[in-house]
């Protein structure tokens, strides 16, 4: 009890510390970083949605760009103004019931993650019956599928065209105040009596099922959870940058999702926190080793895929070497008598 | 031309097509036999075998026949070594451990192939013996769509021989049925693993050689996509089980071909298809349609 | 409280259990014996839910006068009718907590939803001290109220299979199913366990089933025993009619 306490002590003190850093960060930093501030922010919830099925239930996912997707394309088409989607839709009009449509953003975030969550439920009530690795392939493929439709329906989504023109509602206190939303319900769900047989699951699902939990009830609702932030960060992203189109959501961007997560550790909520801020800056910072600066008295040439090259060496290596996470403090080896 | 000639062009276009993926899905599901893995990097290793003859055959002076087995073999030993340095120090790990560090290793692949030969598409040398269109009865067809359904089947009753007849080919399969129990009996499991990743990865090169004759377009991506639906085709057909991969070969290629020339409105989603298929056949026959099913030991 | 009829559960061909035949009656404590491999786990997997038996009837009456067909239902389910079990090869949440294995053993009473425990509405929170004390008596109960934070796999075997008995007993069980619950128990040990079978089905006003190995436990807890032998059952009865029983002595030393 006293140790619940002093992890909501330090949340508070982050949360705080969090609010000056971006009052300062807005006052004094360019465009630029502060995008990255707000990608980092994004990053955060992405990286706690996908724990929240792989690291806390022990499912391997492979949806979440499909997810974010969903999320994108439906803020994009609920704020849109009305013009604007007009100018989008040259090649096809836009279907009637979504031409007059303009609403706020957080409705249209909200309905971005309902939307999601949905499908999610849709998508989970028949695929998760499935064995860790068919289900990993069964979510890469209905996130393949998600990708193939909106590529191909035409006036929906303008088809690979994309969308142009979303407006900009996404700020830094948009993308991390979502991130605090998020770290403060799946900490809370995990800390509770669901969350607990969320990893019941993980650790033994004959015995979770033996102890009376639902195996199928408990994890379409953590499936469902995760696809809801993966729709509102998707949302919060389209937002953000203001173009989308389907090609931005190809299982790249879940890979860079599942890279937050093995690096702050399956399982753990303050590392995936941590690691979702370092790999976005590092995601940009190593950006000089895919494209050529000019230093004024040198020219260094980068070379394209570099970037993540090095990534994938990281995911492999901590794979390898530290599988708790690269923010666990080692503990010593722990006797084990259970071995059998 | 007639529809009949017609329906002839698509079918052999389909027979080819489904024979590359049952040559990548082999490597998938001997692997699955064994390890329980899902070798995601597969996909990235029949990149690899088509770039490496690509370079072989432009520079150097072997000759471009040798070249086609050559490059096969290099891609064998690499997919050897990617089994040693990125799979075997976790094989009593958690599967969503490998599995991670399968996909790590796919992402690897692909992005070294884009630093190492660039992201732009390179047009593959087909020598004009196997890349001439013939006339049959009025039907046009390129004479590498009847290659490669010939090769293919070559291979497979090499490959049988080698499973049912050689000693390596038995403890292959002994370890596929029972691992505990073959590991006991004295079967030196790494050697084992090692020529299934060899020969698994040797496979997928012929059919990438195969591929780059075909749709002569080669890029570092290029692996990713028929290496989902070699994998998808392997499940169809029941993993772990080389004569299920090569049914869902066929049947995902023909399937894939027929969709987009019985319904061209649906060309679109043509990438769509093994996905929509895999869902089905996980739902309503999760073993595959030659697997069988295994009752979990409590 | 327990009945079963004609259970036939075959592997392919392999016949793991044939025919059987038991009755558990309400606040008895029954016994299933037999050589190794003779389809002892195989009758509790059945009962459980884990198989789907080829053939056969199970009824189950937690109370007077209620009536459950067990065939066909989820482990889950008949986990929530009140029979819960251990494993002959313990399976506890490894990675967590002592504590947290017997509070996720609470969880398929719990009344509130998942909003109102993410929320922590005061419903919830009630419910949760309420989890949380019944939790701390059972690890009292067990004695290991002093490694209530250390990992499930961390502890010595014998403590792990009293902490798992301590996790079905949070399910509130009326018929609790015991694997091998002596297995790898020193003599004092098990002595132990004895008393604390017996106290906990008082306490609890349980039926108990268990499989067991050491004799010295089933004779001397058990008002009934069945015996099984390569799925078939060889006897039952009292502990001194199956000691005498000629079949049950073959079996046990292999003559014949």
């Amino acid at each position: 009890m006293r140790d619940k306490r002093r992890t909501d002590l330090i949340a508070l003190a982050a949360l705080v510390c969090t609010v000056v850093v971006l009052l300062l960060a807005n006052r004094y930093l360019d465009d630029y970083k502060i995008r990255i501030i707000n990608l980092s922010g994004i990053y955060v919830t992405l990286g706690l949605s996908m724990n929240l099925i792989n690291g806390f239930t022990g499912l391997f996912s492979l949806g979440h760009a499909g997810f974010m997707a969903v999320g994108a394309y439906t803020v994009a088409l609920l704020t849109m103004p009305i013009p604007m989607k007009e100018m989008n839709f040259f090649f096809q009009p836009i279907v009637p019931w979504l031409a007059n449509v303009e609403v706020g953003f957080l409705p249209a975030l909200l309905a971005a993650g309902l939307i999601s969550a949905f499908l999610g439920v849709l998508i989970g009530a028949p695929v998760l019956r499935l064995r860790d690795d068919y289900l990993a392939i069964a979510t890469l493929g209905f996130a393949e599928i998600i990708r193939v439709v909106f590529t191909n329906t035409q006036s929906l989504t303008n088809g690979a065209l994309g969308l142009k023109g979303i407006p900009n509602y996404t700020n830094t206190w948009w993308s991390w105040g979502v991130a605090f939303f998020t770290i403060w319900f799946v900490s809370f769900l995990i800390r509770g009596s669901y969350g607990k047989a969320f990893m019941a699951i993980r650790e033994d699902e004959v015995a979770a099922e033996a102890m009376g939990i639902n195996l199928f009830k408990h994890k379409v609702l953590s499936f469902a959870f995760a696809s809801f932030f993966a729709g509102i960060a998707g949302g919060l992203l389209a937002s953000l940058l203001g173009t989308i189109d389907p090609n931005m959501f190809r299982i790249t961007l879940t890979f860079n999702i599942l890279l937050i997560v093995v690096l702050g550790g399956l399982g753990r909520i303050a590392g995936t926190v941590v690691a979702a801020v370092i790999v976005t800056v590092m995601m940009e910072a190593l950006r000089f080793l895919d494209e050529s600066i000019n230093l004024g008295f040198i020219q260094l040439k980068g070379i394209p895929g570099m970037r993540m090259v090095v990534f994938s060496i990281i995911l492999i290596l901590v794979v390898l070497l530290r599988k708790e996470g690269l923010f666990t403090r080692l503990k010593g080896r722990e006797s084990s008598y259970a071995e059998n | 031309m007639g529809n009949l000639s017609l329906f002839l062009q698509h079918l052999t276009n389909g027979i080819s097509l489904g024979s590359l993926y049952a040559l990548i899905a082999i490597g998938y599901t001997m692997v699955y036999g064994i390890l329980r893995l899902i070798n995601f990097a597969h996909g990235d290793i029949f990149m690899l075998g088509v770039y490496l003859t690509y370079f072989g055959i432009l520079y150097t002076a072997i000759p471009w026949w040798l070249m086609f087995i050559i490059g096969p073999a290099l891609t064998g030993v690499v997919g050897l070594l990617l089994e040693r340095v990125a799979y075997k120090p976790l094989r009593d790990s958690p599967r969503i451990t490998i599995l991670i560090s399968a996909i790590g290793a796919s992402f690897l692949l692909q992005n070294l192939g884009i630093v190492l030969f660039g992201g732009r598409p390179r047009a593959f040398p087909v020598p004009h013996i196997l890349n001439h269109v013939v006339k049959v009865r009025g039907v046009s067809i390129n004479v590498i769509t009847f290659i490669i359904p010939v090769v293919t089947i070559l291979l497979l009753i090499g490959l049988n021989y080698f499973i049912t007849k050689t000693k390596t080919g038995m403890a292959m399969r002994a370890l596929s049925r029972d691992y505990e129990t073959a590991s006991l009996m004295g079967i030196d499991i790494n050697r084992i693993i090692s020529v299934t990743f060899f020969m698994g990865s040797f496979l997928a090169a012929v059919g990438g050689i195969m591929w780059g004759a075909r749709y002569p377009q080669l890029m570092p991506l290029m692996g990713v996509m028929p290496g989902l639906k070699s994998f998808i085709a392997a499940v169809v057909g029941g993993i772990g089980n080389i004569a299920g991969a090569v049914a869902g070969g066929f049947l995902l290629g023909l399937g894939e071909i027929m969709l987009v020339a019985l319904l061209p409105r649906l060309t679109g989603y043509r990438d769509a298809f093994a996905f929509v298929v895999l869902i089905i056949i996980l739902l309503f026959k999760p073993a595959g349609l030659m697997g069988s099913t295994q009752t979990e030991k409590v | 409280m327990l009945k079963i009829e004609n259970l036939t559960m075959k592997f392919g061909g392999v016949v793991a259990c044939s025919s059987f035949n038991a009755e558990v009656k309400r606040g008895q404590i029954v016994g299933l014996i037999g050589p190794n491999g003779a389809g002892k786990t195989t009758v509790f997997n059945v009962i459980t839910g884990v198989y789907k038996p080829t053939e056969g009837q199970i009824t189950f009456s937690p109370r007077e006068g209620e009536q459950h067909r067990l065939v066909g239902l989820k482990p889950d389910r008949i986990a929530q009718l009140g029979i819960c079990r251990t494993f002959q090869n313990i399976r506890l949440f490894g990675q967590l907590s002592v504590l947290d294995n017997i509070f996720i053993g609470n969880h398929l009473r719990l009344r509130s939803n998942v909003f109102s425990s993410v929320l922590r509405l005061p419903g919830y929170t009630a419910e949760e001290r309420e989890i949380y004390e019944k939790s701390m008596y059972l690890l009292e109960k067990i004695g290991l109220q002093d490694f209530r934070n250390e990992k499930a796999s961390s502890l010595p075997y014998g403590m792990q299979r009293r902490l798992e008995m301590a996790r079905a007993l949070a399910t509130n069980p009326k018929l609790l199913l015991l694997d091998e619950p002596a297995a790898g128990m020193n003599p004092q040990e098990t002595n132990e366990l004895i008393g604390f079978i017996q106290e906990i089905k008082e306490e609890f006003d349980l039926t108990i089933f268990l499989i067991e190995h050491h004799m010295e436990v089933i004779m001397e807890i058990s008002e009934k025993i069945y015996v099984l032998d390569h799925g078939v059952l060889i006897a039952e009865g009292s502990p001194g009619e199956v000691q005498r029983n000629e079949k049950v002595i073959e079996a046990y030393l292999g003559v014949g």
